[in-house]
């Protein structure tokens, strides 16, 4: 380390890789992990979010987990929370469907409406 | 590598690590592979968090989730519940009548704190430089470094009124220029980290707990004055906190943030860790900087002080942990911020360690100028079980007692001292109702005694004298003038001892005197412990009325001395009685009771003991 700029580049990857402690997230992916949810394959689907939220180097998106919502029959549910904008609630998600929400919502903005089962203010 | 969805933040600190928290950290290592989920989670071990009495802690992020208690059992809870299923586990949450707080700054432990010192204790990964630097680390002493002369640097800390933590209250800022300004080469730079007052933890939670900040002070420090070489003066009984600078050291010289030309500048700064035997006197700056030299541990007088000949006879600066700990965030946030708390001579925060006769036993840090009150019954949630809050010891051996009367008193280096205490290092020790003053104030002249060097005569043999009254005070020998004579030793003491041990050793009965005068009192005129406490002082008696003579006591007692029948029922002879209150534990009608005061049959006893040896004599 020669120069604060080679300090500041140590601290901005050091700070990606503390991110979960950091209360400054823009959006959160809370995925329903209920029983029923992990029966129909929440697990994959989770897994799926963290890997290409993580290659795609989202560093302001958090990925969670909830218990189960009620939506027993369109597990596994996955709710996307954006500050100022409408909860988005996605149902019978695989890992396909998460890739695309990931490139689709996540990255460019648009939720991809032919998935959400409910918006919530 | 997936990303990892949950930071699970591990307390080991001290407290902790002996209420079990590393083998709990193994069982959730077994566990989340068992469960497959090994890389989803990252394990981390912090510093203390602060509430000891809770412990093992331990904080789950992204939520900010608090556990307190947490034993091995309930790790398959929480990693199949939590992790999981996503449903956090609501019994091992801090209970605020009766409702889970899910949230670590709604707990009330935490309310009223104000975190500069420790801000990232309990937090970080106190063997990370990376998560450090994260947070903001080692860019003041870059900054400082890069674009500041050495009197800039010494102006931010004068301005800050920052002052020295370790107990006396000298402003930082002024020692600084001292070292500063002082003629010779090279200069050093001490960090006082041999805590070693009854009941203090702070300096060492600090060192355990976020390493690099104590360092990136002593470096500004060094910035500053122009030193080149830093000295951790740390006791051998701390090993973690060895270990842990220790790997800081190694991690900066790996990254060149310690070593020659640090940031591509002529700054060339090492640092070195002497592990002290554990006298209290070395935290005498005098005595540890002798110890630094390898000689024995002695204090010298002063002048001349360290920063003009210190270690080796070179400009020494001495700092305390808690002092260099304040440094970065006063660089980070500023002189005025750090002013900005506090009160008019005493700015920014303290960290105290609550012991005792408290609730929240653990390391808190709150803003100068909160009162005794805020801080024993707010944050430290008041007196544990029935009893009455009494008196709270600040400043260990060194400082004195307080009591009810003062809880309104406003901490600040000034106020205490005023009082009779003070703020010392920042040790409190909170006593109930049930604490004999004259037996506490024994307590710590026994440790003062203990740690006396030996090297000036007022210290050595004053304290020894002192205690031998108190020691005949507390088994029912003390004599009129008793009391005036502790003042005229302790007074004495006070003004003709060498260092600061000698100094302040008195203060404990002083202040005890000054506030408990009646206890010693009734210690010496009456032969009687008011809180029952001083063993010759007190009486076990059975109440024949109500005894039923079923013998349980009789036959616990270890010297044989209760005698009796079903018929007679049981009693105790006074002479033979060793006062272990084996009778009161067992008695299933409570019949036996524990009295105030030296029996009759003892003092008749001793009378004529008395009368037979003057006879003997004549």
């Amino acid at each position: 380390m020669k120069t604060l700029a080679d300090l500041k580049k140590i601290r901005e990857k050091a700070q990606a890789d503390m991110k979960l402690r950091n209360s400054n997230v823009r959006v959160k992916v809370i995925v329903g992990m209920g029983t029923s949810g992990i029966a129909m394959g929440a697990r994959d689907v989770m897994k799926t979010f963290l890997d290409e939220i993580a290659a795609k180097g989202l560093n302001d998106v958090l990925v969670t987990q909830t218990g189960e919502k009620g939506f027993s029959s369109m597990e596994p549910v996955v709710d996307v929370v954006e500050d100022g904008k409408k909860r988005v609630t996605y149902g019978n998600m695989n890992v396909e469907k998460a890739k695309k929400v990931v490139a689709e919502h996540l990255i460019n903005g648009n939720p991809v409406a032919e998935y959400v089962i409910a918006t919530e203010e | 590598m997936p990303t990892k969805r949950i930071d699970l933040l591990i307390c080991c600190g001290s407290g902790c690590i002996s209420a079990g928290s590393l083998k709990i950290k193994e069982k959730f290592i077994e566990l989340l592979k068992e469960n497959n989920i090994s890389d989803e989670v990252n394990i981390i071990e912090t510093g203390c968090m602060g509430p000891c009495d809770f412990g093992p802690v331990m904080m789950i992020y992204p939520e900010g989730i608090f556990y307190k208690k947490v034993t091995v059992e309930d790790v398959q809870e929480i990693v199949v519940e939590h992790f999981l299923k996503g449903r956090p586990v609501k019994r091992l949450m801090e209970q605020d009548k009766e409702v889970p707080v899910t949230v670590k700054d709604d707990i009330p432990f935490y309310q009223k704190q104000v975190k500069v010192a420790l801000k990232n204790c309990g937090y970080l990964d106190p063997e990370s430089l990376d998560e450090y630097i994260a947070l903001g680390g080692y860019e003041a002493l870059g900054n400082a470094m890069t674009n500041m002369t050495q009197e800039e640097v010494v102006n931010v800390i004068k301005k800050s009124g920052l002052r020295g933590r370790g107990g006396a209250g000298f402003p930082t800022g002024m020692k600084w220029d001292f070292v500063r300004k002082a003629e010779g080469s090279p200069k050093y730079i001490v960090c006082n980290a041999d805590e070693g007052d009854p009941g203090a933890f702070m300096d060492r939670s600090l060192l355990e707990g976020d390493p690099h900040r104590v360092i990136e002070g002593m470096m500004l420090a060094a910035c500053a004055t122009g030193a080149s070489k830093g000295f951790f003066y740390i006791r051998a009984e701390y090993p973690l906190a060895i270990k842990r600078i220790k790997k800081a050291i190694v991690d900066l010289k790996a990254n060149a943030l310690l070593g020659e030309n640090i940031f591509g500048t002529d700054f060339c700064f090492d640092i070195e860790v002497r592990t002290g035997a554990g006298a209290f006197v070395c935290g005498e700056e005098t005595a540890l900087i002798a110890s630094i030299e390898g000689k024995r541990g002695q204090p010298s007088p002063k002048p001349p002080y360290p920063a003009n000949s210190g270690v080796w006879e070179k400009p020494t600066l001495v700092n305390n942990v808690e002092t260099l700990a304040n440094v970065p965030t006063i660089f980070q946030k500023g002189a005025e911020w750090f002013a900005s708390m506090g009160t008019e001579k005493s700015k920014g925060t303290k960290v105290f360690a609550l012991t005792g006769d408290i609730a929240n036993t653990g390391l808190v840090e709150v803003p100068m100028g909160i009162s005794l009150k805020e801080l024993i019954f707010d944050v430290g949630g008041g007196i544990v079980g029935d009893h009455k809050f009494k008196a709270v010891q600040l400043g260990g051996p060194s400082g004195g007692c307080l009591t009810n009367d003062h809880l309104d008193v406003k901490i600040d280096y000034e106020n205490l001292l005023e009082k009779g205490a003070m703020m010392g290092s920042g040790g409190v020790i909170v006593m109930n109702d049930t604490n004999c003053m004259v037996n506490i104030a024994k307590f710590f002249l026994d440790f003062s005694v203990d740690e006396s060097c030996g090297k000036c005569a007022p210290c050595r043999i004053g304290l020894k004298q002192m205690y031998a009254i108190l020691d005949k005070i507390t088994k029912g020998e003390g004599k009129p003038g008793d009391i005036e004579e502790l003042e005229v030793l302790g007074n004495s003491i006070k003004q003709l001892s060498l260092c600061g041990l000698g100094q302040t050793a008195p203060n404990p009965v002083l202040s005890t005197i000054r506030y408990f005068r009646h206890e010693y009192e009734a210690h010496i005129n009456e032969k009687s412990c008011p809180t029952r406490v001083c063993l010759d002082l007190i009486n076990f008696n059975i109440d024949k009325d109500k005894c039923i003579g079923c013998s349980l006591c009789a036959r616990r007692c270890p010297t044989s001395c209760i005698t009796g029948s079903r018929e007679e029922k049981y009693t105790i002879n006074q002479l033979e009685c060793v006062k272990c209150g084996n009778c009161l534990d067992v008695c299933p009608v409570k019949a036996v009771s524990k009295e105030a005061g030296m029996h009759p049959d003892i003092i008749q006893h001793k009378e004529k003991l008395a009368r037979e040896a003057e006879e003997n004599e004549l």
